[in-house]
This record gives structure tokens, sequence and C-alpha cells, in this order.
């Protein structure tokens, strides 16, 4: 067996371009699912607002139980049905997102539900309404815990992301089949290409590991 | 102990339950401007429940609680939060875990309720602020994390924070009980000053030496009922309920 790489170097723009494809639609679905997460998670601290509590919890359940590709496909092929036609950019994002709000829901919900009762209590007794206390005492502290989970929710967001090159966008994987579609070297390919995820998990891996060590060294972590 | 004056807390028949449980059974007392009471008792008698209760951190089912005229909770009613917000700003909490926020210099520990509830600009609160650290002792702790402050510097900034509000009186649960025993002496300074100074206070301690030497009125409670009331004197020399001099054999013959 004979491998020949003369693809990947010779396709390494679209590569590149793939790539940083791939970091757009993740870096804009995790805003949006840090976005959400942060609503949804809220919504699910207090189980006696039952209307609040009960839509968040139902939107957990149903995209932590459905696959991620039924989800896209649903947003990309199902809604032109109704002639809503979005761009497919739009629609990676939006599927990525709100998936991805799911899971970061449980990060912020566990987050805030870790931080000490006497925070609340304090701030409360000093005369700070429920949202103000939420805004100034508990969140702050809870955001320094989201960061660990995030950065795994982060690197996991960047794995599923393949998934869009389905919806026509061009992001890494997509690239990637299109070099194979010509030179039918898929084993090569495939490799450098994920060769070039695990760059990318293991850079934002990198990254994170610093904040938090930083944070720590500032006391801010226990 | 008559005043001339309405009693800044107030409350008349407090009834509260946890499940069948009944913590405190009809409790009614006073404390009037410039009173230090302290509640004392042994563990499980409702005291720590009835001072969560002056302001709303408990809701009592039954009975009412008045704070400086203004009814806080009445028949298991707390009145709106807009109001409670404002009557909490009155009343100062001290509790037995400090309950210091974590990710704030000990000043944005002080200045944090002035700014954002009472719109003192930011010089004005930091001033106020450096001027109670001064007071408690910590005037070099101001930029500090509370995470690297002891046990004992971390309630008298507790107590800096509840005072920078201006609060109209003081409610300290078991200020001291988490404190390593040679770091109660320098909270309890503080508190003597405070007492010195006229505030009023209501004060559930262990400390008999300290109820007895700032108290001016000792309440001991027993199975969520104030059992016996009165000038310290009284209640440690010559208690008149069984059950309070059992109580106090316990805990003076202790330490």
């Amino acid at each position: 067996m004979d491998l020949d790489f003369t693809p990947v170097w010779e396709g390494w723009r679209e590569l590149g371009h793939g790539a940083l494809v791939t970091i757009e639609v993740t870096s804009a679905s995790l805003l949006l699912g840090c976005a959400i997460g942060l609503l949804i998670g809220i919504a699910r601290l207090e189980p006696k607002r039952r209307l609040i509590y009960g839509a968040a919890s139902a939107y957990v359940t149903c995209i932590r139980g459905t696959p991620l590709l039924v989800q896209l496909f649903l947003l990309f092929f199902g809604l032109p049905q109704f002639n809503i036609l979005l761009p497919a950019f739009f629609c990676g994002v939006l599927g990525l997102g709100l998936y991805s709000g799911a899971y970061v829901s449980e990060i912020v919900r566990g987050a805030i539900q870790s931080i000490d009762r006497g925070q609340m209590e304090a701030a409360r007794s000093l005369g700070m309404s429920y949202v103000q206390a939420m805004r100034i005492i508990i969140i702050p502290q809870a955001v320094v815990r989201m960061i660990p989970p995030l950065g795994n929710e982060f690197i996991a967001l960047i794995k599923n992301s393949a998934l869009v090159s389905l919806l026509t966008i061009t992001d890494l994987m997509h690239e990637g089949q299109k070099i194979i579609s010509v030179s039918y070297r898929s084993l090569e390919v495939y490799l450098a290409v994920a060769a070039i995820y695990l760059l990318l998990t293991s850079t934002t891996n990198f990254i994170l590991r610093r904040i938090e060590t930083r944070l720590r060294a500032g006391g801010l972590v226990q | 102990m008559t005043s001339p004056q309405q009693p800044i807390v107030l409350a008349r028949d407090v009834v509260k339950r946890f499940g069948d449980h009944t913590v405190l059974d009809r409790v009614s007392f006073a404390v009037d401007p410039s009173q230090v009471v302290v509640i004392i008792g042994p563990s499980g008698s409702g005291k720590s429940t009835l001072l969560r209760c002056c302001n709303a951190l408990e809701v009592p089912e039954a009975g009412s609680i008045t704070i400086c005229d203004t009814v806080l909770v009445k028949d298991g009613v707390v009145i709106p939060d807009r109001a409670l917000n404002a009557l909490r700003m009155q009343v100062g909490m001290v509790f037995q875990s400090f309950n210091l926020f974590p990710h704030l210099s000990v000043l944005d520990n002080i200045t944090v309720g002035p700014r954002t509830l009472r719109k003192v600009p930011r010089a004005e609160a930091e001033a106020a602020a450096r001027a109670l650290l001064e007071k408690v002792g910590l005037a070099e702790k101001a930029d500090a994390y509370p995470g690297t402050l002891s046990g004992g510097q971390k309630q008298r900034v507790a107590i800096a924070r509840a005072l920078a509000m201006k609060p109209r009186v003081m409610l300290f649960d078991e200020p001291t009980s988490a404190l390593d025993p040679e770091l109660v002496g320098e909270v309890l300074q503080v508190m003597k000053t405070l007492a010195r100074e006229g505030m009023t206070m209501l004060i559930v301690t262990h400390e008999m030496g300290f109820a007895r030497e700032v108290a001016d009125v000792v309440m001991v409670m027993d199975g969520g009922r104030i059992i016996e009331q009165g000038p310290p004197e009284q209640i440690f020399g010559a208690p008149s309920n069984p059950r309070t001099r059992s109580f106090l054999d316990a805990v003076i013959s202790r330490t």
C-alpha cells in the first residue's frame, strides 16, 4: 500500500479555508449556545415557576434526545416547506447553537446551583433584588466555574460542526470531501482533515487550560 | 424597660414550622432603639430561625414582625419585594459563615451595597468603606480578597459590609461560632464598640461572657419559646426557670 499525500499539499488553500469556516461556524454557534444556555439554565433554576421551568425542560429534553443531524436537516430541508429559506451558514449556526444551548444550560444551572446559598442570602440581606443579586453576586462567581465544562462543550462543538458540511457549508470536512471527489485519496485526505481537527481542538484545550490557570492564580477558582 | 420611642423590632406571636416540627411557637418580643438584646439557648431551640425571620430570610406562618414601624410579615405574608428590599437596607445581617463575596475585594464587598442600592458615588462609598475598615481594625486589607483573610478578619469585614448600609438595627447570627477560639475576641471587641455607640442589636450567640457584659436584655429560648428574659444579672445570677439553669450549668461548666 502506498500513500500519496500530493492532493493534500495541492489542496492546502482549500483545507485552510475550510478550517477557517469551521472556526467561524463553531465560534458563532458557541456564542449563540451560551446566550441560549444562560437563559434556559436560569429558567430551570426554580421548578416552582412551572411554566418557565416546564418550557425550558421540554427544550432540553427534545434537543438532547434527538440526533443533531436530524435537527440540522429539519432546519435546512424541513423549513423550506413553509417557505422559510435560511442561508446554509445561518442554518448551521442556528442548529449547532440550539443544540449546544441545551448542554450549556446544564452547565449554567450546575454552576449557579454550586454557589453557596449564603451568597444569595447575604446579597438579599443587603437589600438587593433577586435580579441584582444574580447579576452582581451569583453569576460572576458561577461564570468562573463554568469555564472548564464550557471548554469541553467548545471542543465537542468543533467536532460536531463537521455535520454542517452536509448543509453545503464549505467547512473543513466539506473541503476535504471535495478534494477526495477529484483525487479518490480518501485515506490521506481524511487523515489530513482529522489532523487539522486535532490541531483545532488541542489549541482550544491549551488556551482554556491557560485561562483556568490564570483564574486559579487569581484565587477565583477554589 | 420603658421607652418613649417605638421599638425597632417588634415580634408578635411568631410561629414557624418546618414540616411537622414547630420551630417557633408563638414568640413575642421587642427590641428598643439602642438596645442590645442577646438570644441564648440550646441548639435547635429556634434562636437562629427567629433572627432570620427578622429580615424575612425565613417566613413565619403566623404572627407578625414589625421593623422600624414597617410591617415586614404578617400572617405568613411578606410585604412586596420592593418594600422588602427597602426595609432590608435598614437591617444589617451578620452570618455565622460570613458569606463575604469571594469575587470582590474587601473594599468592593463593603461598597457594593451602598453603590448599587443607595446610589452613593464610588469615591464617597470608598471613603466611607475605608473609615469602616479603620474602625474594625482592617484598614490595610482594603484591596485584599476574602480568600486571603482569617475567619476573624472575614467576620469583621462582614460587619463593616453591613454597617456600610447605615442600618438602624444589626442582626448577628452566631457571629463567632465558626471561628477558631483565639479569633473570637477580635470580633466581640468590634461588637462591643458598636453597642457602646448605641447601635440597636439583636444577637444570637453562645458567648456567655459577652452576653453578660454587653446585653441589656437576655432572652433564653428553648423548644421554640422564649422561656425567660431579663437583664443579664438576673438571667445569669438568679435564673427563675429550671431549664435556664440547666442550660447555663451545661454551658458554663464546659468553659
